[in-house]
């Protein structure tokens, strides 16, 4: 009922406009009843009878009915076009809510919560929360159509309404009792698909071990399990249905049979006319489907309203509170980098301890530490996406707390181990919508040594990348993520083993290139030939820098010397 | 590297020529049609009990104000029991079509998995693999679909039109030809509208997708996203793609709510129609018994009609679905195996490449008459460019395919005569990606060898000098492996094909290196664990770096499916040919620091 009453509020006209609709329509399915009775008394029985009727009388019932059913179906295309807009319009409502969410939500959020959670939640949960809206116009209608229905009965005369009042519960009690009982089965039977869905998954993504472990009979056999799961778990429900649905239709033809019982006693008494059981008998062999559809609508309503929690669980969230300041202006030419006293910590997992560290304007610093040691943490604070516990990180001498995000942002260069574009041309990628000469995207990728695979794409630049586009190679994809970072002639670089799919040739190639810009990098880096290009190295042990200096510097110590040790194996 | 099915995908043949392919290859469907089909006739009878009833009753029991009590309650009474029969009728036939169109779709299903399953590894590329699960997932599941739904209605509401038809000859041909001349624009007009319905949810399904896409950039890529500061722009776009997915719907469902009101319209001009021209008619044609009835059979008569309509649509893309599916089990399975075929001895054999030609069916010649002879006992690295070839060998060896024209020979038998066990025995593949299934290590590890106890699975753990690494997972070798082994590291994956291949004794090992980074500690484990591996094995690496061609026996240089340069590593860096110039830049580069 809440779920209705939000939908409600937020887009009451089309609401109002189905629901007029639905009254609409329920009212003249009684009407048509009622001239259906009118027709059988006035034409059908004189007509027919041999005291013959007017030709004038025909044209009226004739346009009686026509009239009818034009308001019958007029109220119907209403009832159905504004509740689809309605529940359309709230659709669109709580998925930008959502997507508000999602942009403003500090990157914890996304952290801590699975992409296909949250992906559920802008796609599926969002149908199965609109469903409930579905019907609801059309269960006012029913609810408005058996009142008016057993009205209408019991003024012909008071024993069909009691047949009514007494068939139309039973039917209703049947039909919950067959939802709620189809409810668990038909849960089981999607399940059961999701089973086998998952089973051809991991047998076709593993084919290569499947066929080379020899496992091709018992991945059939795995698969003939969970089909015969699902086979037995549809027929279960098909059982159900099987009784419920020529039950639901067979109800209201014997209903029918009462009526005509009674109709030829009451006939016979001279109490009503042939016409009132006729048009009885028309309006309840129509009942049956309206209640069917009340079924549908309270049967979907626990699931909208799960799916509707859930959406809320990401909507109710606060949004984060700007505690930055106003600083909207870096100095010019490449920033100087310095951490002071940093910690950060994962609940209780201590990632940076108490840091110190300072980065010359121009400087290239490498990071070297261990997996684990702290090295992203430290680049992703420095890129703002993650704020410190304690201490602060300074750029060009501003604080992290002082610093305008949007002004850090339009100073920094990112590229990340996993490498992120966007479903558009690469040139869209590159520039990121910033309408740009093609000159300054050209210098961008051919340092970043990409220029020359770009060309050969089929679209050269306008090709689009991703799902519904090329797909390119890990070491292309972080090619275009890097002339992205340098398209942007960035004061700060952060490379975070941003190059690890390319061959060492071509990475030392690229970063040698980086030499001669004006910026700041500091990078993460696996690879001694990677490493040699840096002017300075920082050696990062359990969230500490333990000490700074140039390679040969730092071979001195034990641990750096191990590590070392181990990329050059590698 | 597209696979071939894209361009043999054939015209799709009219709807009987699927159906009568399709009947021909599930005999499940086939089996009592007719008695379903007989069923059905008498349950669609059950909608025709109540006009025949009124009829009769009118005509026979009621007259001027007097009414025939007793006969109207006999006729009643009986037809309340015809009703109730059918009743149990139609609940029987519900359950014949949907045993008949489980039965049928578990056994499509089936086939063609194990279809996929023997199709050779040329039609498993990583591009197609999003196909072949269509194939026994989501297209099965369009025809499941339709058998609960639409393979009903057309059996029962067709039985329904033709009878409910009939009843109406039977009273007045001329009444039953009215309202067949009041339905017929109904056809075109319903045609029409359907027409535009599919195309508009076309055009949703695309704007779906294309919202979907966009929400699931703004989540996978929130971190680049804040660290350019794009939220509004990304913003933006969210925005413009859910205004036209709400517009998309919107209009779309303008169609679909004008569909059914304009049947019942048509409901209603008819019930007219039949009422007006029935009394013209006059006594002498009709009673008011069949008058009435009519009424009620022209109501009757829209409910099938409108429903064959909207299962019209989902019969056009069962069918489609159902000749995918066809199509798949037509594809042939290149890779024979041998029965009883050769068993190999054990130990390392010798394996020769003779004059091997590899094409996929697309025309695309990877491989160009290439010949090598690999030692007994040899390790031998394969190194080349991206789409040398290098891949493509490792899957001959493996018979993952086979070569279209020339030999791979094993011990001196071609692998295409080697049987089937005896080639799982004897050769085992370390591929790149390190495929682990979604159960725990140890598992993983046991289908190297079925049946090996954890005793055995140990043992080959502290032959590889692995024991320390086991002892650093959270829980051992009973740590999940999760989705495709995605709960470890790819490092960490290939560790665990390697333990297999230790655990299976293979004679010949195929190692596919990653080309992704593995973290150092990682490395340095699987370097030394690979060293004891290999030791009495024949061992063919395709390397991406080169310190494993350093430490090769021989090194294969490959180019564009050719070998360009063969050799131990010392004799090819002094030849000063391509691997040469390869080694240098490397060398160059590991030697600054």
């Amino acid at each position: 009922m809440r779920l209705i009453g939000r939908s409600f509020r937020a887009h009451p006209i089309p609401h109002a406009i189905a629901i007029t609709g639905a009254i609409l329509f329920a009212v003249s399915v009684v009407a048509l009843s009622r001239a259906i009775a009118w027709v059988t008394d006035e034409l059908i029985v004189p007509g027919l009878g041999g005291d013959g009727v007017s030709n004038q009388q025909l044209l009226t019932g004739f346009l009686i009915i026509l009239l009818i059913a034009l308001v019958r179906g007029a109220g119907a295309v209403v009832r159905r076009y504004y509740l689809a807009m309605a529940e359309y319009r709230t659709g669109g409502t709580w998925r930008a809510q959502l997507y508000a969410q999602y942009l403003r939500q500090p990157l914890s959020f996304h952290r801590s919560t699975p992409t296909g959670q949250l992906l559920a939640h802008a796609d599926n949960d969002l149908v199965v929360a609109g469903i409930v809206l579905k019907p609801l116009a059309f269960a006012v209608a029913t609810v408005v159509l058996a009142f008016l229905a057993i009205i209408s009965l019991a003024l012909v005369h008071p024993l069909f309404g009691v047949v009514a009042v007494v068939l139309l519960p039973i039917l209703m009690i049947i039909n919950q009792a067959y939802s709620s009982r189809v409810a668990g089965p038909a849960a089981e039977v999607q399940q059961a698909v999701a089973e086998v869905t998952n089973v051809a998954h991991e047998s076709f993504d593993g084919i290569m071990v499947v066929k080379t472990l020899g496992r091709t009979d018992d991945e059939v056999a795995r698969m003939r399990e969970a089909s015969e799961d699902l086979r037995s778990k549809r027929l279960r429900v098909g059982g159900l249905r099987a009784i419920f649905e020529p039950l639901l239709e067979t109800l209201p033809s014997l209903g029918v049979v009462v009526i005509l019982l009674l109709g030829a006693r009451l006939v016979d008494d001279g109490t009503i006319s042939v016409g009132d059981v006729v048009g009885a008998m028309s309006l309840f062999s129509v009942l049956s489907l309206p209640i069917r559809i009340v079924g549908f609508f309270l049967q979907s309503m626990p699931a909208s309203v799960v799916a509707l929690e859930r959406i809320d669980g990401v909507l109710d969230l606060p949004f984060p509170e700007a505690h930055h300041g106003n600083v909207d202006a870096l100095p010019e030419g490449p920033l100087p980098l310095r951490f002071d006293g940093v910690s950060f910590a994962h609940g209780a997992n201590i990632v940076l301890d108490e840091l110190d560290l300072e980065i010359g304007a121009g400087e290239t610093l490498a990071l070297v530490g261990a997996t684990g040691s702290g090295k992203t943490t430290l680049l992703e604070l420095t890129a703002g996406l993650i704020s410190p516990n304690r201490g602060t990180i300074a750029l060009g001498g501003v604080g992290q707390d002082d610093l305008l995000p949007l002004a850090r942002a339009a100073r920094l260069g990112v590229v990340f181990q996993e490498t992120f574009l966007f479903a558009e041309s690469i040139r869209e990628n590159i520039t990121m919508g910033d309408p740009a000469h093609d000159d300054a995207v050209f210098e961008a990728a051919r340092a970043s040594n990409a220029h020359a695979f770009i060309l050969e794409t089929p679209d050269g630049y306008d090709t689009v990348v991703g799902e519904r586009g090329v797909t390119l190679s890990g070491g292309q994809r972080q090619r275009v993520a890097l002339a992205r970072a340098l398209f942007r002639a960035p004061s700060l670089l952060l490379l975070d083993d941003a190059t690890s799919a390319l061959d060492p040739s071509v990475e030392a190639e690229i970063l040698r290139g980086l030499d001669g810009r004006p910026m700041t990098i500091l990078m993460v880096a696996h690879r001694l030939s990677t490493i040699a290009l840096a002017d300075r190295i920082a050696f990062l042990d359990e969230g500490k820098i333990v000490a700074t200096g140039t390679h040969n510097e730092l071979l001195g110590l034990d641990g750096y010397r191990t590590l070392v040790q181990a990329y050059e194996e590698a | 590297m597209l696979g071939g099915l894209e361009l043999i995908e054939e015209e799709q043949p009219p709807a009987l020529g699927i159906l009568r392919r399709g009947l021909r290859e599930s005999p499940e469907l086939r089996r009592g049609l007719r008695v379903t089909v007989v069923f059905a006739l008498l349950s669609a009878v059950a909608r025709l009990v109540l006009p025949v009833l009124i009829q009769q009753t009118l005509d026979g029991g009621f007259d001027e104000g007097n009414v025939d009590v007793t006969f109207v309650v006999r006729t009643a009474l009986a037809a309340g029991g015809l009703i109730c029969v059918i009743y149990v009728l139609t609940t029987l036939t519900y359950r014949r079509v949907i045993e008949t169109a489980e039965n049928t779709l578990l056994a499509l299903r089936l086939r063609t998995f194990t279809h996929i399953q023997h199709l050779s590894l040329a039609e498993h590329t990583s591009s197609r693999k999003g196909i072949l699960t269509a194939r026994v997932t989501s297209d099965v599941e369009t025809l499941a679909q339709f058998a609960q739904w639409g393979a009903l209605a057309w059996v029962v509401d067709s039985s329904l039109i033709v009878g409910t038809l009939a009843v109406m000859a039977f009273y007045s041909w001329q009444l039953a030809l009215l309202t067949i001349v009041v339905y017929i624009p109904l056809l075109p007009i319903l045609r029409a509208i359907q027409g535009r319905q599919l195309r508009a949810y076309n055009d949703v399904r695309t704007k779906t997708a294309e919202t979907l896409g966009r929400t699931s950039e703004a989540v996978a890529g929130a971190a680049t996203i804040r660290a350019y500061g794009y939220q509004e722009e990304v913003g933006d776009r969210l925005e413009e793609a859910n205004r036209e997915l709400v517009t998309a719907q919107t209009h779309a469902h303008k169609f679909f709510s004008v569909l059914a009101p304009t049947m019942d319209f048509f409901g209603g001009v008819a019930t007219g129609a039949v009422a007006v021209v029935g009394v013209l008619l006059g006594p002498d044609t009709l009673t008011v018994g069949e008058a009435t009835a009519f009424l009620f059979l022209v109501t009757i008569l829209i409910q099938p009609i409108s429903q064959l309509g909207e299962v019209l649509d989902q019969t056009q893309t069962a069918l489609a679905g159902w000749w995918k599916i066809l199509q798949m089990i037509d594809v042939p399975i290149d890779v024979v195996e041998p029965s009883p075929g050769v068993a190999l001895d054990y130990g390392a054999p010798e394996v020769e490449l003779r004059n091997v030609d590899f094409t996929y069916r697309t025309g695309d010649q990877v491989l160009h008459d290439v010949s090598v002879v690999i030692a007994s006992g040899a390790s031998v690295a394969i190194v080349g460019e991206t789409g040398s070839g290098k891949t493509t060998m490792a899957k001959l060896l493996t018979r993952l395919a086979d070569p279209t024209d020339g030999s791979v020979l094993v011990a001196g038998v071609d692998l295409r005569e080697v049987s089937t066990s005896s080639r799982n025995q004897t050769i085992r593949m370390v591929p790149q990606d390190g495929f682990l299934f979604d159960t725990t290590l140890r598992e993983n590890i046991r289908f190297g060898r079925p049946g090996a106890s954890d005793i055995d699975i140990d043992a080959a753990v502290d032959s590889l000098g692995l024991g320390d690494w086991m002892g650093s997972l959270p829980e051992g070798l009973d740590t999940a492996a999760g989705e495709r082994g995605e709960g470890v590291s790819v490092g960490e994956r290939q560790l665990v094909a390697l333990i297999r291949a230790q655990l299976a004794d293979a004679g010949l090992l195929i190692l596919d290196e990653a080309t992704s980074a593995v973290d150092p500690e990682t490395e340095v484990r699987m370097a030394a664990a690979l060293e004891r591996l290999s030791r009495g094995r024949t061992t063919v690496s395709i390397a991406h770096r080169l310190s494993t061609a350093e430490r090769a026996d021989l090194v294969i240089v490959m180019d564009d499916g050719r070998i360009v340069e063969s050799g131990p590593h010392r004799d090819l860096v002094t030849q000063g040919g391509i691997y040469a110039a390869l080694h240098r830049d490397w060398v160059g580069n590991t030697q600054q620091a």
